[in-house]
């Protein structure tokens, strides 16, 4: 008997299901668990009012990323409120027998740097965090999303969490990628032409030539940057360059184990002839470096085009006018030329060593403009080691910059790194959200090149009029 | 664990017609360093509702004292971005038990329910009615039946129905949560734990 074809999402969601509800969610479990110190606390704290200890610790990892701090960490947090989270995270974990990479521990970073880069991130399994960001892991092929605390309690006491099956949709990118242009590129353009809420119920398989010829980065920070279209997640079919990511980290399988893994990960794939709720496809040779334009990360261009006009959106007339009476700007204007104060790259979407090298390629041999900030913060130590040995630490100096310790810093500003009330920041994040990069910031997302661009120029600027 | 149930809730309702209300906007992220669940209310809408220096916006809905009620009335999209769930503590924290938009945000949604706040989804066009009621009269009320899955504009008598899946509209008209019902299989979690491949 032939099976009927099958999508990746379902391959990995039906192993997962422990109990189908009747007229209810799926009871779905959870194979890893990341946890940090902003959404963990209350979670722990109600397991100890149950009086529930951890079903599985040896599946949920802590690291401490959110509030802390980008300078002096071997130094006590000064602010209070965020020592106590740190605090808190340190002996929850301790207590419960959990994982828990915190600051000063080498492999400190963010949730979704770590996590791969130790190889606990491995196709098929499907994860869950305290974050939104949480998506990110599906660039292995992983069903990975962002729960709230009530969610985290729910893990850490049962490894499970109800779910209601999400629809399926798939975007295929396909053609020639221009020079210039990333993969931060690819997945502002396609949440510019879905909006905000345009895979809102739905969960999103990354297909094309153009994810296939991706890095295991680049696709990071695509499946990174799918709940900003309001997707559940996104998930990219394991290959030989996800296999060789993998191969030789900390907890990645070896020896028999590897050999039996891989067999399994190479039937992760979306059959042929299998179907989804919706399916979008795009031309990656239309797509031109990007910026975002308003508050939301739907609110994107191209580099070279124009601010739409009210006009031109579907809906929404008043909340376009607000936000660009937010950000300054008007219809019809390019944002080329644009003067920028601050720009920060790192963060769980652009925070790994390819954006850093990025960054690199266009700095080299330039200067930091006078009028520009810059916060270059690493993803983790991981990488801020790598930064060093590869020379491009020796090449940010050079050009004027500093480097800073790894965590979120800027993304979310939960630290000191707030961007000023009314400044403009070129950011290599996910949110241009009103005053997520602090009260009154004014955040244009875009990828690392963008925003060397902008750092040496102290402007809007097209990187590719700075490429050899 | 439980929390409130849910039932019949007759009320006014506090206007937000702005579309895309993220997380961040409900409740910044400066404010999430709390390790208890207490006091997140203060700080709802915290940038739309005070200067720099504290301050109230006096032209913001939430210091308009014409506006009041358990039920918050948003625009389209509401709740996306950061799963926080620190932004449905903040509106139950502030007095809120039900929020009625024409979309949500997947994961604010779920949050919402876990913590015993209804979120109402209706059509467009029913938004704008429920908008032009309050705007006509402040005082107008909403009444959002769960067991009945409608809600229904009392001056006019308009009403539409809503969805919302059979287990969670128990949990809610009972004030059960999920980890009670996680708790009784926890032996079928586990077995099923330990023979999955992770």
């Amino acid at each position: 008997m032939s099976s009927k074809p099958t999508t990746l999402f379902d391959k990995v969601w039906d192993a997962h299901v422990v109990r189908d509800i009747q007229d209810g969610p799926d009871v779905f479990l959870i194979d890893r668990h990341f946890i940090h110190e902003v959404t963990s606390p209350v979670a722990f704290l109600g397991l100890k009012n149950r009086n529930v200890s951890v079903m599985f610790p040896e599946r949920t990892f802590a690291t401490a990323d959110h509030n802390t701090p980008t300078i002096n960490q071997h130094l006590p947090v000064q602010d209070p409120l965020s020592a106590n989270q740190l605090k808190a995270l340190e002996e929850n974990t301790a207590k419960h027998g959990i994982s828990h990479w915190g600051l000063g521990n080498p492999k400190n970073g963010i949730v979704h740097v770590v996590g791969p880069e130790n190889g606990i991130t491995l196709p098929g399994m499907t994860i869950v965090c305290g974050d939104s960001h949480t998506s990110t892991h599906g660039a292995f092929g992983c069903i990975a999303f962002g729960i709230g605390t009530s969610e985290v309690e729910m893990v850490l006491a049962s490894q499970c969490i109800m779910q209601p099956k999400p629809k399926k949709m798939r975007i295929n990118v396909n053609g020639e990628m221009h020079k210039g242009v990333t993969a931060k590129d690819v997945v502002l353009y396609i949440i510019s032409k879905l909006t905000a809420a345009g895979a809102t119920g739905y969960f999103v398989e990354y297909a094309g030539s153009v994810f296939e010829s991706m890095s295991m980065e680049g696709r990071m920070t695509v499946c990174n940057m799918s709940i900003e279209m309001g997707a559940r997640g996104g998930m990219i079919a394991p290959d030989e360059t996800t296999f060789n990511y993998i191969k030789g980290r900390e907890k990645a399988p070896t020896g028999q184990a590897w050999d039996d893994a891989l067999a399994y990960w190479k039937t992760l794939k979306t059959d042929e002839g299998a179907s989804f709720d919706i399916e979008h496809n795009y031309d990656g040779a239309e797509i031109e470096p990007m910026i975002t334009y308003g508050t939301n990360p739907g609110m994107g261009m191209g580099i070279t085009e124009l601010i739409p006009s009210a006009e031109d959106i579907d809906a929404g007339k008043a909340s376009f006018a607000k936000s660009l009476q937010y950000m300054g700007f008007h219809e019809k204007e390019p944002m080329l030329g644009k003067k920028i104060d601050y720009v920060f790259i790192g963060s769980c979407t652009n925070g790994r060593i390819e954006d850093f090298r990025a960054f690199a390629s266009i700095v080299k041999g330039r200067k930091k403009a006078d009028n520009v900030t810059a916060w270059v913060v690493p993803g983790s130590h991981v990488v801020e080691a790598q930064i060093r040995e590869e020379g491009i630490y020796d090449i940010l100096i050079e050009a004027g910059f500093e480097l800073r310790q790894p965590g979120c810093s800027a993304c979310l500003a939960m630290n000191d790194d707030k961007i000023p009330a009314g400044k403009y920041a070129v950011s290599t994040s996910n949110r241009n959200f009103e005053g997520r990069q602090g009260p009154g910031a004014r955040t244009l997302l875009a990828s690392p090149l963008v925003a060397a661009a902008a750092a040496v120029t102290g402007q809007v600027t097209d990187p590719r009029t700075l490429i050899a | 664990m439980a929390y409130d149930k849910f039932t019949v809730l007759k009320s006014t309702a506090v206007p937000l017609p702005i579309e895309n209300v993220d997380t961040d906007q409900i409740i910044p992220a400066r404010f999430l360093k709390a390790t208890k669940r207490e006091g997140f209310g203060d700080n709802l809408f915290r940038d739309w509702r005070y200067n720099g220096d504290d301050t109230p916006k006096t032209d913001f809905v939430l210091n308009n004292s014409i506006y009041s009620g358990k039920i918050l009335v948003g625009g389209k999209n509401f709740g996306s971005g950061s799963s926080r769930e620190h932004a449905a503590w903040a509106i139950y924290d502030y007095g809120f038990r039900c929020v009625v938009s024409s979309f949500f945000a997947d994961i604010f949604k779920n949050n919402s329910m876990n913590i015993g706040i209804l979120p109402v989804q209706v059509s467009d066009a029913f938004l704008h009615k429920i908008f032009s009621a309050i705007e006509a009269d402040p005082n107008a009320e909403l009444e959002v039946n769960l067991p009945e899955q409608t809600v229904t504009i009392l001056a006019t008598g308009e009403s539409e129905s809503f969805d919302i899946n059979g287990y969670k509209k128990h949990n809610l008209v009972n004030g059960f949560d999920d980890i009670d019902y996680l708790q009784a299989m926890r032996e079928e979690i586990v077995a099923f734990a330990q023979k999955s491949r992770y």
